[in-house]
């Protein structure tokens, strides 16, 4: 299973990725897995500013549904609207092209919450 | 947890494995979508040795099938078989099942893995007659070879005329190198092809056979995740889902193996339901705007009021796009009828069509 050391995670099976004051958010390559063939990435929240574990979007595999939770309070500045029109990028390169959101940062201590890959491993290991 | 005689060999295979109706069973080895269309343009083969089988014996054994179940069975001769269902007392159904008749007074019953042992109970509580039942669940594996190229990759397996068994027709005939196995020309993805029933130790040299056979023929293993999808779109019901101990046959669409003709467990209710009409029926329905029905979702008129209840959805994989089953107000069931899933907190547009949603 694919866990990047210098991702963080959450529990939900969410990735982080902090660059400056904007962080990249995705789902693992175990939650991409265990969803199956993914068919829709619905994400309505482009703009709005969210409450950590809120929900951000849902994600729609052949045979089921997930609810998508923000790892940290901030702004969704930007969805990844290739995932549209090509929502199996989340299943062929969930860390790369399949990332969901990019999120301005407000709370940065909450940063420290959130897992390690180690940490990440031990959970869906 | 349940082991089928194959377990090991899925497990081999590289299949996610998953517990369902208390068995540890494959739920799909490369993906369901190569799986699934696998079936549709091929030939595919799952492991479905959880269903139950339960052996029907004696003088009395019609007598026992036509009191439990809703279809004819003195339509059946020696070499065919009958979908059924079993109808509870109380205006539900215990399962749906297949009936064969294998031999003079002797009936196969293949029931839902999930009902094995409720089915029995209810089955022996009509036996007053005294037929002889078997219990054959646990030594028999049922293995469903299906696809349009079904017939021509496992000819080579058999000296019987596989294209000459007609649909819910079977042979007893020699099969990959065993005698005496069921072949019989039923299956639940609508793709044509067979189920082959036969004992566990002869399961393994079956698979491998088939697997061989169909190698020219593109064939795959086939999990429960595409078993599904395949079902779905061609609006088989599932029962737990879109039929159970409190939807009636007639409401649910099986007023085709519902005959009234004789007299079986709870036939006058159901006569004098179907006289004054039911007041919700099983539909299917795809959706116009985008989104993926799923168990479970209220079904909303134009106004928002709920009219119904989806019971089966998912993404049609030879379709592309959500269908769905589900009960609806009689008033909603009629074809190209607008009716709108409640999909989260968004209402999306669907219609009733009839099944099957994927036409070969």
């Amino acid at each position: 299973m694919n866990i990047p050391s210098e991702l963080k995670y959450t529990k939900d099976h969410e990735w982080i990725r902090v660059e400056g004051d904007v962080a990249f958010i995705g789902i693992t390559d175990f939650a991409q897995g265990e969803l199956g063939e993914i068919v829709y990435v619905e994400i309505e929240t482009e703009g709005e500013t969210l409450d950590k574990e809120e929900v951000f979007g849902t994600v729609e595999a052949v045979k089921t549904v997930s609810d998508l939770f923000m790892p940290i309070t901030g702004e969704i500045v930007e969805f990844n609207a290739k995932l549209e029109d090509e929502p199996e990028l989340v299943n062929n390169d969930p860390y790369g092209d399949g990332w969901m959101i990019k999120v301005k940062l407000s709370e940065e201590n909450e940063l420290e919450d959130l897992l390690t890959s180690t940490q990440y491993e031990e959970i869906v290991g | 947890m349940k082991k089928t005689a194959l377990t090991s060999t899925h497990i081999d295979l590289g299949a996610k494995m998953v517990e369902f109706a208390g068995y540890y069973m494959p739920l799909q080895y490369e993906g369901l979508s190569i799986e699934h269309e696998t079936v549709r343009k091929a030939v595919g083969v799952f492991d479905v040795s959880h269903m139950g089988e339960f052996l029907i014996e004696g003088p009395q054994a019609l007598e026992l099938v036509q009191k439990v179940t809703s279809n004819d069975a003195s339509k059946l001769t020696v070499g065919k078989a009958q979908y059924s269902c079993m109808p509870n007392d109380k205006g539900g159904i215990v399962d749906d099942l297949i009936v064969y008749q294998v031999k003079e007074e002797t009936y196969l019953l293949v029931v839902n893995a999930s009902n094995i042992e409720k089915d029995w109970n209810w089955i022996e509580k009509y036996n007053t007659m005294g037929a002889t039942m078997r219990d054959l669940s646990n030594d028999y594996s049922l293995l469903a070879i299906q696809g349009p190229k079904a017939v021509e990759a496992m000819q080579s397996l058999t000296s019987v005329d596989l294209a000459g068994i007609k649909f819910y027709n079977f042979e007893v005939g020699p099969f990959a190198g065993i005698d005496h196995v069921i072949i019989s020309a039923t299956g639940y993805t609508g793709s044509g092809g067979f189920e082959i029933y036969c004992k566990n130790s002869e399961a393994k040299q079956i698979w491998d056979k088939v697997l061989e056979a169909g190698a020219d023929f593109g064939i795959k293993p086939i999990g429960l995740a595409a078993r599904d999808t395949l079902r779905l779109e061609m609006g088989y019901c599932l029962y737990g889902n879109d039929i159970d101990d409190t939807t009636s046959p007639l409401e649910a669409g099986l007023g085709w193996i519902t005959k009234f003709s004789k007299d079986f467990v709870n036939s006058e209710e159901l006569a004098k339901q179907k006289e004054e009409g039911v007041s919700r029926k099983l539909v299917g329905f795809e959706m116009i705007e985008r989104g993926i029905p799923r168990k479970g979702y209220e079904l909303v008129d134009q106004e928002g009021n709920v009219i119904g209840e989806t019971t089966s959805g998912t993404m049609a994989p030879s379709l592309d796009k959500g269908i769905g089953l589900g009960y609806v107000s009689t008033d909603f069931a009629k074809p190209e009828t607008e009716i709108f899933v409640q999909i989260r907190k968004k209402q999306l547009k669907a219609k009733v069509v009839r099944p099957p949603f994927y036409k070969n």
